[in-house]
């Protein structure tokens, strides 16, 4: 027994359902109690699926277990068939089916219907979601691909084409990405055959064949299927995952070599949208050099991300993870090239003590260690499933490609603006021209809170539009403020300190010389070194011997 | 007793009326998500699910956020080793508890929840629960209850739980012969407040609350204990709550002003207090109730709507929108239509108003498409669909989260139905 407080992957048939909800026309009988159908709200809530998902839940309760579950299946598995007519079906248990032995797969086999029947054996107490998601893409691949016989694309005069493997239902900005991929394959001369399982149909998993060879997106989901079809069909794939530039470049060569295609011709044309790099090189950017930064997720989002934060952003990767335990090796490979810790856990609160261990600048990680970041104040960006609503903005906003890694840049760095933003709001908060009862300075000089209110109304007479009231409103809802606010926990905070160690005027004076955005940590570092070494009184002197000694 | 509200002739309404019971694919939660509102309401308590990923999943799925660090729930996942019989699973369910409670020296009283799968190996929790509380008392009490989909349904849940803690509740004084009240199912602390007042107003002093909020704060029962359900789906707590010899008051549930009125007053009667009193007491409340309740029912009258089974409090809010607001009802689809427990809820229902019991949710759609209403109430995993189809609906779950009984929420439980209305001739297409 393994004591769970919040759980990255659901278990094994959620992943089948995500592989027959991204599907057009299997329908998923799965033998399950009530409450099972809970995972369909995963679809329609947190994705906002406008369908339900495709599955048929047998809905089997105590006092049946006694009596015929068997025939329960049956019943229901028929009239799935009837009323939803799919052009293939998925059968299976979810984890107390399991437990009473139905044997779904025969129970429907013995139905005789006119359709293939695809049975999933799903370990549901070994295994956990993305397993089962790759299971039930293999088993249907296996089931329904039809032998094809192979032509060569420049023989046969047309242009390479290839399958895109591996986007489901509540995947991670899978809609986007495929849309992103599929448009950066067209761009370098490569057509995309069949996209499968994201809104593909029966037949067009039966044709995959077809192609000359595979993108693997995403191997949690589709590595098994892939090296089938290798094997099976002779269909090459790709090991590149396209994220970041450095990646969708190597992406870009080795789809080029497949095809037979000229890779630095492939790349001139691909590149046109790419800005992150020159982003990232910009002196704006010099900020982000050498962030602490901790990765967590599935592990092709992790190591992705860890890749992209130490070569394209200039971050340092202090620790690295995944919850996936079948792709661990990757992960592992990763963190000795980062010259860091790998961690792999599903444990939640191992994840919590390990980032609360490293205290890193920035997370990137998966919903669970967004909640991590706010507990802990650290700015976090998410890479990875499991996914939120959030997860699917209603924008096109892809994690691959070269559009996918300007998305990275601008969602990684914005948190980190973020926390720049609220600690230059803090520096500024006792300054005479910034405290909270200030006027906004777009507003015009000279006006102190109260009397801004006062003007605001004959000022403004009659054809002032409602924005300027708006804004001229403002100070009257903040002018309470500082008689409760900010000022005095200011005030208070110094003099606490002054009991202990004291600031010496000049010494004072030349912390005041110190920039804004980095004075407060000036002081608390000072503040320490004096502490730490009993110095009551901290000089010009002490202030520079803390900068040594703390200066990385 | 105040006369108020007339109390309605008997035979009228739905008492005898027929129910379509259904058996097929249900679209509702099992037992163990009352787990989320549980915790909130029994501080100092922790479930602990002893089930499989999906259980956990599951939980965490329904609750929507993770906001909690450390929430007081968790699931002990039974794994290969403990179904193949290579690790002992009371001895792993005493590792996971000692963990636990290590981590966790707040907690006072923990459940041991079972599931499908624990209830399918027939894992013993009663056994486990009663070895561990002489393990851990006095500091920790362990009790458990199912919770599992084959044999409760979402709000069964809660009613599971309070019954495994019947039998653990303080015999009052058997000397004592004056009545007091038990007030039965998990409220919102802000309704039970507002509850508390009215019973101090009106010189009702000997009122508790079950389950309470804190664990130590058991309340004590004895024969001169009347108990009054808060909620309609407490079927096993009010037989446990009978054994200890305890009698029911029975009343309609307090949704709305009618609702309210006549189950204060089922209450009120227990202490025998006088109905100037009961008036002078409740008038105002009823008064701005009745004006909160006003603005809606111009938007709400004459509109359809369609309950599909969710969390048994489909019959009372049926009453309510029907009687207070005007509306029409299209369906009043429950999981478990207990017959006892809503006599007073039906007698008020609009004869021939369709009930069904059960589910098959296909067939159910089928009726709802047919029926066209005005609103759907109904779960999350059908509110996103239906609405692509282009009903307008209003998520179930809502009602159970949100505090909707009293007079001072009599307003906010309309609105709740105006809201999906209004949105919807807000956002021009």
């Amino acid at each position: 027994m393994q004591l769970t407080v919040w759980t990255y992957e659901g278990p094994p048939h959620v992943g089948a359902m995500r592989v027959a909800t991204a599907l057009r026309d299997v329908h998923y009988v799965l033998h399950a109690p009530q409450g099972d159908t809970y995972a369909d709200l995963l679809f329609t809530m947190i994705e906002r699926r406008s369908k339900r998902p495709p599955v048929t839940y047998t809905t089997f309760q105590a006092r049946d277990l006694g009596g015929d579950t068997a025939e329960l299946f049956k019943t229901a598995a028929r009239q799935a068939f009837e009323r939803f007519a799919p052009k293939a079906m998925l059968v299976g248990a979810s984890c107390t089916a399991e437990l009473i032995q139905d044997d779904p797969g025969g129970l429907a086999q013995a139905l005789n219907l006119p359709v293939p029947v695809v049975p999933l054996e799903l370990p549901s107490y070994q295994r956990k979601e993305n397993w089962g998601a790759s299971e039930t893409f293999y088993q249907l691949v296996r089931a329904l691909a039809q032998p094809h016989e192979r032509t060569d694309a420049q023989a046969a005069g047309r242009r390479p084409r290839c399958n895109l493997l591996g986007p489901t239902a509540l995947g991670f900005r899978h809609r986007d990405d495929v849309r992103e991929i599929r448009q950066l394959l067209i761009d370098i001369g490569v057509d995309v055959s069949v996209v499968a399982p994201l809104d593909a149909g029966a037949d067009d998993i039966a044709r995959l064949p077809e192609a000359d060879f595979n993108v693997l997106l995403y191997p949690e989901t589709a590595l098994t299927a892939a090296q089938w079809l290798q094997r099976q069909h002779g269909q090459p794939f790709t090991r590149s995952v396209p994220i970041g530039v450095n990646g969708t470049d190597a992406f870009v060569r080795e789809v080029a070599t497949l095809a037979g295609l000229d890779a630095e011709q492939a790349l001139a044309a691909a590149r046109r949208h790419s800005r992150s790099g020159w982003w990232s090189r910009s002196v704006d950017s010099t900020y982000l050099t050498g962030k602490r930064v901790f990765v967590f997720g599935d592990a092709t989002h992790a190591v992705a991300a860890a890749r992209v934060a130490a070569h394209e952003m200039g971050f340092t990767v202090v620790g690295i993870g995944t919850y996936g335990r079948e792709f661990a090796r990757e992960v592992r490979a990763a963190a000795e090239h980062h010259g860091c810790e790998a961690l792999v856990t599903d444990d939640y609160l191992e994840v919590e003590s390990r980032i609360t261990e490293l205290q890193p600048e920035l997370i990137l990680g998966t919903q669970m260690e967004r909640h991590i970041a706010k507990r802990l104040g650290i700015p976090c960006a998410v890479i990875s499933a499991p996914v939120h609503v959030q997860d699917f903005p209603a924008r096109h906003s892809p994690q691959m490609g070269y559009e996918g890694a300007n998305v990275l840049f601008d969602t990684w760095v914005h948190p980190l603006m973020m926390g720049l933003e609220e600690h230059l709001l803090a520096m500024f908060r006792h300054d005479f021209e910034f405290h909270d009862g200030a006027a906004p300075s777009h507003l015009g000089h000279g006006h102190a809170a109260g009397k801004a209110a006062q003007a605001a109304t004959p000022a403004q007479a009659p054809g002032a539009d409602a924005v300027a009231m708006v804004a001229a409103s403002q100070p009257v809802d903040t002018a309470p403020a500082p008689t409760h606010g900010t000022g005095n926990v200011g005030i208070s905070t110094g003099a606490a300190n002054d009991a202990i160690t004291r600031w010496a005027p000049e010494a004072e004076r030349e912390l005041g010389k110190i920039p804004f955005f980095v004075r407060g940590k000036a002081r608390r570092n000072t503040e320490r070194f004096a502490a730490e070494r009993g110095v009551q009184m901290i000089t010009v002197e002490t202030l520079y011997d803390a900068k040594a000694h703390f200066g990385r | 007793m105040s006369p108020v509200i007339p109390i309605r002739p008997a035979g009228g309404g739905c008492t005898d009326a027929p129910v379509l019971r259904e058996r097929g694919q249900r679209e509702v939660f099992c037992g163990l998500t009352g787990i989320i509102w549980l915790h909130r309401k029994i501080q100092d308590a922790f479930f602990l699910v002893v089930g499989s990923r999906t259980c956990a999943h599951l939980i965490q799925s329904a609750a929507g956020v993770m906001i909690f660090a450390e929430p007081r729930f968790a699931t002990a996942i039974i794994d290969e080793r403990d179904l193949a019989g290579l690790a002992d699973c009371n001895d792993e369910l005493d590792r996971v508890v000692t963990r636990l409670l290590e981590r966790r020296p707040d907690i006072k009283l923990l459940f041991l929840v079972g599931s499908c799968p624990s209830e399918v190996i027939k894992l013993d929790l009663s056994r486990a629960a009663s070895r561990l509380s002489r393990q851990f008392m006095p500091r920790v009490q362990v009790l458990n209850y199912s919770g599992s989909g084959i044999e409760t349904t979402f709000t069964q849940g809660e009613d599971a739980c309070l019954a495994a803690m019947v039998p653990t509740l303080p015999e009052a004084l058997a000397t004592d012969p004056r009545p007091s009240l038990l007030v039965v199912g998990a409220l919102a602390d802000v309704v039970e407040d507002q509850f508390s007042r009215l019973f101090q107003q009106m010189g009702m002093d000997r009122v508790q609350f079950f389950p309470p909020r804190h664990s130590d704060r058991m309340p004590a029962i004895g024969p001169n204990t009347v108990y009054l359900l808060a909620q309609p789906f407490l079927t096993d707590t009010a037989r446990a709550l009978e054994a200890r010899g305890l009698k029911r008051a029975a009343a309609p549930f307090p949704l709305g002003v009618e609702g309210t009125t006549l189950w204060l007053q089922a209450a009120a009667a227990v202490f025998g207090v006088e109905a100037a009193v009961f008036d002078r007491a409740t008038s105002p409340g009823r008064e701005r109730a009745r004006v909160a309740i006003t603005r809606h029912r111009e938007r709400l009258q004459q509109r359809s709507v369609f309950f599909f089974p969710d969390s048994q409090l489909e019959v009372p809010l049926a009453r309510f929108l029907s009687r207070e607001l005007g509306m029409q009802l299209s369906e009043v689809g429950s999981p478990y239509l207990h017959r006892q427990h809503l006599a007073e809820e039906l007698a008020l229902l609009p004869e021939g108003t369709p009930l069904s019991e059960g589910q098959d949710v296909e067939r159910q759609l089928d009726r709802c498409r047919a029926a066209q209403p005005d609103i759907v109430v109904c779960g999350l995993g059908l509110a996103n669909p239906l609405e692509a189809e282009g009903m307008t609906t209003k998520w179930s779950i809502e009602l159970v989260f949100t505090p909707i009984q009293g007079y001072e929420q009599a307003g906010d439980l309309a609105e709740l139905f105006t809201r999906p209305l209004e949105r919807r001739t807000r956002l021009v297409a």
